[in-house]
């Protein structure tokens, strides 16, 4: 028989990522990929995976899923209460799980997205050389109650001893943002630098993998640009003067001065905040752009 | 020095974004797209992407980036590189579209707007040669630049939820199709039943910058066909070589 997990209940948004899409911005697709890129690296390492594997990134709400063979697992990232068949289980522990338990989640403890690595994979099929899931380009766009996730069942002979992989869960907590300038970073006025080194932001309602919003605005004296390159971790000054951080599976290209660039570690910290959560922006100006 | 184009800046630690004149024209194309070649060929046993819009080029490294220092000066190694105009070998692509108020909602109003017929803005759409600069926004949306002056529209003030796969739209100096359905702004005026982004197909979008786009009005019969023919698969787009 397939090895399958068979999602009972979907919960609030789940999708399969990998490292994410590349060689295809030209056709104006996103990169996608882990928004939290430390914690799923962390999970496949944990069970000595390729740290490339595939996993399933788990959004506040987790599912309910039930595995009709053994495996090996790891959940990284955000405290979403995981349990086996109802009993409570640490995240960034192997458990093994066997034939008929149930895998679910409960109260969001911290953080905002959790990591469902297995031993071996998923084994999703790829699309445009990546199995990271993303509306109109892979066969899925999220997981759906009965949906089936194939993967390879582990047998525990074959599981290699490894060293213990030390995780610093710190990050989940941290506000401090690791930014260096954008390109469009020396048209700010010295008032508008200012407020960005000093405004404490907070995560918007709209927040999703494409973008996250911030609440807080800054004045923006700046004309829009002719439409260029954006990348995850751009951030763009709306008219409006509020600010839009952009996620993994962001457009390629935008018409908004584009005045920030997170740090790789810096869009893992933002990957795990939620609605109202505290931000504040640390300037790396080792490069600065003239 | 400031304002020399072009300027190379670092992106954060896996871009380099290197910046031209802010203009959009053609032969600032043709420039950045001869660059573009070159440090493609550069990379070539490395893992980056390069991708153009109308005055950038933006160089994405598949991981981070070693030594920022040495690789912002051998990019700008390769932008000295002499630029031997060369004649790019692009495409010309005829797009089918049906202009019809039934699928361009915004067609008699744009008419209306305009003070002339629907048939003489079918003439003024279908009339340009339009140059592809780049695709973004959404796979397989292309950035057309040539619409004609007498056509730009701002555009529409409460933009739509949902606008129509295929749908073609005009939003200010530029027109464009949408490649799948999508909330958008743009003044709809007709509707094109080639696909033009398919992810099972290599290269998954089969016009890229550079290349030629002429519009070409269809009947609800023509329309029918094309996209009978596309549901079968057999479906191709009349193209030539474009020799400007």
């Amino acid at each position: 028989m397939k090895a399958e997990i068979e999602v009972l209940q979907p919960g609030l948004f789940s999708t399969i990522q990998d490292s994410g899409r590349f060689g295809f911005l030209k056709y104006g697709v996103p990169l996608s990929g882990n928004m939290d890129s430390y914690a799923s690296k962390m999970g496949n390492l944990i069970l000595n995976n390729s740290v490339n594997s595939a996993v399933l990134e788990i959004t506040q709400m987790g599912p309910k899923l039930k595995f009709n063979a053994s495996a090996k697992v790891v959940i990284t990232g955000a405290d979403l209460s995981p349990e086996i068949n109802k009993i409570p289980i640490d995240n960034n522990i192997k458990y093994t799980i066997n034939c008929g338990d149930v895998l679910s989640f409960g109260k969001r403890k911290s953080g905002c997205r959790a990591y469902l690595s297995i031993k071996n994979g998923f084994k999703i099929s790829e699309s445009l050389g990546s199995k990271s899931w993303y509306e109109g380009i892979s066969d899925f766009s999220k997981l759906e109650k009965g949906m089936k996730l194939a993967f390879k069942s582990a047998s525990s002979s074959f599981y290699a001893a490894h060293a213990a992989v030390k995780i610093n869960s710190a990050y989940l907590f941290q506000k401090e943002l690791h930014v260096f300038p954008g390109p469009e970073y020396s048209l700010l006025n010295v008032t508008e630098k200012k407020l960005l080194a000093v405004t404490e932001f907070s995560v918007d309602k709209k927040n999703n993998r494409m973008a996250i919003q911030l609440k807080e605005s800054i004045d923006n004296n700046l004309s829009p640009i002719i439409t260029g390159p954006v990348i995850p971790g751009t951030v763009q000054l709306t008219p409006s003067g509020s600010l839009i951080v952009l996620m993994r599976d962001c457009q390629t290209t935008g018409g908004y001065p584009r005045i920030l660039q997170l740090s790789d570690e810096a869009m893992n910290i933002l990957a795990q905040k939620v609605l109202g959560d505290k931000i504040f922006f640390k300037l790396d100006s080792t490069f600065i752009n003239d | 020095m400031k304002n020399e184009f072009p300027e190379v800046k670092v992106m954060g630690e896996r871009a380099i974004l290197i910046e031209f004149k802010p203009e959009i024209n053609e032969k600032l194309l043709d420039k950045i797209l001869f660059h573009k070649k070159v440090i493609e060929e550069h990379y070539i046993k490395l893992s980056v992407e390069v991708i153009n819009t109308y005055s950038s080029l933006l160089i994405y490294y598949v991981s981070d980036i070693e030594d920022v220092y040495s690789e912002v000066l051998a990019v700008k190694g390769l932008l000295d590189t002499p630029n031997i105009p060369k004649k790019v070998n692009s495409l010309l692509y005829q797009i089918p579209v049906f202009y019809d108020p039934g699928f361009g909602l915004d067609l008699d109003f744009l008419a209306h707007q305009k003070k002339c017929s629907v048939a003489e803005i079918i003439r003024l759409h279908t009339q340009p040669v339009y140059t592809v600069y780049f695709i973004g926004f959404l796979p397989g949306f292309l950035y057309l630049g040539g619409l004609d002056k007498k056509l730009q529209i701002s555009r529409k003030e409460q933009p739509r939820m949902e606008v129509e796969k295929g749908a073609v739209g005009i939003g200010e100096n530029q027109t464009g199709i949408y490649p799948k359905s999508s909330p958008g702004g743009w003044q709809i005026i007709g509707n094109s039943p080639v696909d033009f982004f398919d992810r099972n197909s290599t290269p998954p979008c089969e016009i890229v910058a550079g290349d030629k786009v002429n519009f070409y009005s269809i009947s609800r019969k023509e329309f029918d066909e094309i996209s009978e023919e596309i549901n079968l698969g057999n479906f191709q787009l009349k193209r030539e070589k474009y020799e400007g």
